[in-house]
């Protein structure tokens, strides 16, 4: 780990856990064994690939069923930098001049099914993501474009060749997305996880009841010994967030992974007192604000950065953190990170002025240069998500009326607002997000390169200063050369050509149940839910 | 003659000179709903047409620092989440029922009328298919048609219309078609068609003025029943969607979260919805009763 990476990792442990007064607590518990853990999950999902899907529906109720290669350690998972081995036996050093990863497999793991799960399912597994074949989706594919090769040359060991020496791959590796798959099913069926569970996880059994429950129960030849300490696990599906909220406070479950709004986690600490606890965290996860740079008038440059500098940022943060679950200001990076901006920084960038009157005024002038007449009206593409979509889209309507637009709303189930984003493409200007796992910045901004390069730019913009500046990026290992470039590229996205903005990067708050014990916040819902060492104190 | 001073026309002239409050008065006497009913609308009415000038503050104006502030002296009825005011939000909301309301009964009603009208006038084959299509449209619950119309055509104001309008067609046509087969029975209809009155014009001059009681009393109905069924649109998240101010939308999301804090999220626009209703429904009433001969007989 880079120095600067250690600052963050310190800093972000240091800080939750001063912030969530866990310390020590944790560490003096001893697990009990036993309880079965029932936990509300806002949507089901899609199919139960992880492969191919990029939902946290599918991670929180089918993530305990699997293994992983690596992943972020569940006991400081505040610190998504620190990763361990699942499968593995031993974190690699890099040969080879940083190009060749070598990991040792633990011996004795199986499926469920009994068959022994070794390398070459691993190699199946990668080849899978890595290298998908002809109708074989897989969404992370992108991450791993410094990989050369996979190979298993004898049962316990992989070995991971790549193009160049690259920062992303050990985090990229730890996705929790990564299942390990059973070779034989693959060569059978490339789809057949799609509708199938068999894996080698903490838990086992699965049950799913569609449109009410997925269930499983604890793997008795779990390879980490007295895990899982929980005898089963219940996922309990229910859109409405006030049904979620109510199953919590009526005790029907214990928790809910993903995030409530701050006036949910106020009734329920109210209404429980004690026998609640609340964590919190920052979030890798972004809302973004997307121009159609196909579009007339939002091809022009003068247009879009008048959008962006009729943002308050500043105030909205302060303001919208009291009601939705997105906090913390921002550039393309997630904050706090070595590779993010200051505060400083952030105030160079138009629409992060701190003079706000000023930032309102020159957008007024780019709009007249622009020709763009005072109530002059567009729409704004929304996701039918309250939490923070809507919330945040009606606020931003508000500000851009401060500058003379008149902005309507066209808000959408999450099928149709896709259908508009990637096939229709008619949008004005659309909400837009960008959520990551493990906290990765070099790679997670590659939802703004060139929409030829990159399957989650639907700006539609090419832009070969951006590309440059990504792939320089990735192909050092110099934190600082990064930092240069990462600034570099950020004024180029939000400033100079205003090729799309950020909003406010979204804020993590888990209010749960105080028996759910062993459970720690991270800086990403995808995270930290394989649920192995989860215990009930009852 | 002493009898041709009597004032033979006195009866007719006396009610042609009463005033516009003993009407009101002698209404308020036999149908006092009926005007308590209209009293609400016309309150509704008013406060859609002036509502620039009743709403205290700009209904989409976000105040930072007015979250979620309970009712007082600045805001008689509270703010929401977003730090809007809610009695200017219902009041601009009045606009939004009212437009969506009367327009979707209007051209659902007109459009009912007509084909009523029109498949009663022709009858045979042709109004044998069309009431088996009205028979399909009607076997779905409003709400359900209106689902599956807001699934096809999106959210929106303009298309919560559509949305709305559509299934109300059947209803009024099923109707109005009953009174249109009695009127094509009569005489002046048989004798407009012997001296060759074109279809058109037997359907629009001679059929269509003899069904309007039915109709109109089908129309206040429509007119509150698309209120409602905009609310719930809009509380499901499929009809007219934010800033737009609209009761149904008031209490979607945030009003459900503050449920319990800030009580008067969800209870002032709830009130404002069932007053609506409540008000159109008592005044169609009336007018049913006003205009239906059997019921004024009685």
């Amino acid at each position: 780990m880079s120095s600067g990476l250690k600052t963050f990792a310190a800093s972000v442990a240091v800080t939750a856990a001063l912030a969530l007064g866990l310390s020590g607590a944790m560490a003096a518990e001893t697990p009990k064994k036993g309880g079965v853990l029932k936990f509300v999950v806002p949507d089901e999902p899609p199919s139960f690939d992880g492969h191919r899907e990029t939902t946290f529906a599918l991670i929180h109720p089918i993530a305990p069923f699997y293994s992983l290669l690596t992943k972020v350690n569940p006991e400081n998972s505040s610190d998504p930098t620190d990763i361990i081995c699942d499968l593995c036996t031993e974190m690699p050093k890099a040969t080879d001049g940083g190009k060749t990863f070598t990991f040792k497999l633990r011996q004795g793991v199986t499926f469920e099914d009994g068959s022994p799960l070794d390398a070459k399912d691993v190699k199946a597994t990668f080849h899978k993501i890595i290298f998908p074949g002809e109708g074989v989706s897989s969404a992370r594919k992108a991450y791993f474009v410094m990989v050369d090769s996979v190979e298993a040359p004898d049962a316990s060991t992989v070995v991971f060749k790549l193009k160049y020496p690259s920062s992303a791959f050990i985090p990229a590796l730890a996705m929790p997305f990564n299942f390990i798959y059973d070779d034989a099913k693959l060569a059978q069926d490339m789809h057949w996880y799609e509708k199938n569970v068999l894996g080698s996880g903490p838990f086992q059994k699965f049950e799913r009841q569609a449109g009410a429950f997925i269930k499983g129960t604890a793997n008795p030849n779990y390879y980490e010994k007295g895990k899982p300490y929980l005898d089963g696990i219940e996922a309990i599906f229910a859109k409405k967030e006030s049904l979620r909220v109510q199953a919590i406070r009526g005790d029907r479950a214990a928790i809910e992974f993903r995030g409530f709004p701050p006036q949910s986690r106020d009734d329920l600490v109210k209404a429980l007192g004690k026998d609640i606890t609340v964590q919190e965290s920052d979030w890798n996860c972004v809302l973004l604000i997307t121009p159609n740079h196909r579009k007339k008038p939002f091809d022009d440059v003068r247009v879009r950065r008048a959008l962006t500098l009729a943002v308050d940022r500043w105030g909205g943060s302060e303001y919208l953190s009291k009601i939705a679950i997105v906090k913390t200001v921002g550039g393309i990076a997630f904050p706090k990170h070595p590779l993010a901006a200051t505060k400083a920084e952030l105030e160079q960038l138009a629409g992060y002025w701190p003079d706000l009157a000023k930032s309102r005024e020159e957008a007024k002038k780019l709009l007249k240069e622009a020709g763009i007449p005072d109530g002059f009206k567009f729409t704004l593409n929304n996701r039918a998500v309250d939490q923070p979509y809507k919330i945040v889209g009606t606020w931003l309507i508000d500000q851009w009326k401060q500058i003379g637009l008149v902005v309507d709303q066209q808000v959408q189930p999450t099928g149709p607002f896709y259908d508009t984003l990637r096939k229709k493409q008619d949008f004005d200007v659309s909400i837009d997000f960008n959520c990551q796992s493990i906290v990765n910045p070099l790679l997670d901004v590659s939802k703004f390169i060139s929409a030829d390069l990159s399957d989650s730019q639907y700006g539609g913009y090419i832009d070969r200063d951006v590309d440059k500046l990504f792939n320089a990026m990735n192909e050092t290992d110099d934190t600082a050369a990064q930092r240069k470039m990462m600034r570099e590229m950020e004024k180029i996205i939000l400033d100079e050509k205003a090729l799309g903005f950020i909003t406010m990067w979204w804020y993590r708050i888990i209010p749960h149940r105080s028996y759910v014990k062993g459970w720690n916040v991270s800086p990403s819902h995808y995270l930290n839910q394989d649920l192995a060492n989860v215990w009930l104190d009852q | 003659m002493a009898t041709s001073e009597l004032p033979a026309t006195m009866p007719t002239d006396a009610r042609t000179h009463r005033t516009a409050w003993q009407v009101f008065t002698r209404m308020a006497r036999r149908q006092p709903l009926g005007v308590a009913g209209g009293f609400i609308v016309l309150l509704m009415i008013f406060m859609a047409v002036f509502a620039d000038f009743i709403a205290p503050h700009d209904p989409t104006a976000m105040n930072y620092s007015a979250f979620a502030v309970a009712p007082g002296a600045e805001y008689w009825l509270g703010t929401d989440p977003l730090g809007r005011d809610v009695f200017s939000r219902i009041v601009y909301g009045a606009r939004t029922a009212l437009f969506v309301g009367f327009v979707s009964a209007i051209i659902g009603g007109g459009a009912g009328l007509v084909l009523g009208v029109g498949s009663a006038y022709f009858g045979g084959m042709i109004d044998l298919i069309f009431q088996r299509v009205m028979d399909i449209f009607m076997s779905f619950p409003l709400i359900i048609m209106a689902l599956a119309m807001v699934a096809i055509f999106g959210t929106g104001t303009d298309k919560v219309i559509v949305a709305i309008t559509i299934p109300f067609v059947p209803r009024c046509a099923r109707v109005v078609r009953s009174s249109a087969l009695a009127v094509r029975e009569m005489p002046y209809v048989d004798a407009a068609r012997s001296i060759g009155y074109s279809h058109s014009r037997i359907i629009l001059r001679h059929m269509v003025p003899n069904v309007m009681a039915p109709f109109l009393i089908m129309i206040t109905a429509f007119v509150g029943q698309a209120i409602l069924l905009e609310a719930s649109l809009s509380y499901l998240g499929l009809g007219v969607q934010e800033p737009t101010p609209a009761w149904g939308l008031m209490l979607q999301g945030g009003a459900e979260l503050y449920a319990e804090s800030a009580p008067w999220i969800a209870v002032f626009p709830g009130l404002a919805i069932t007053l609506a209703v409540f008000g159109f429904n008592l005044f169609g009433d009336a007018v049913r009763d006003t205009l239906d001969p059997r019921l004024r007989s009685q």
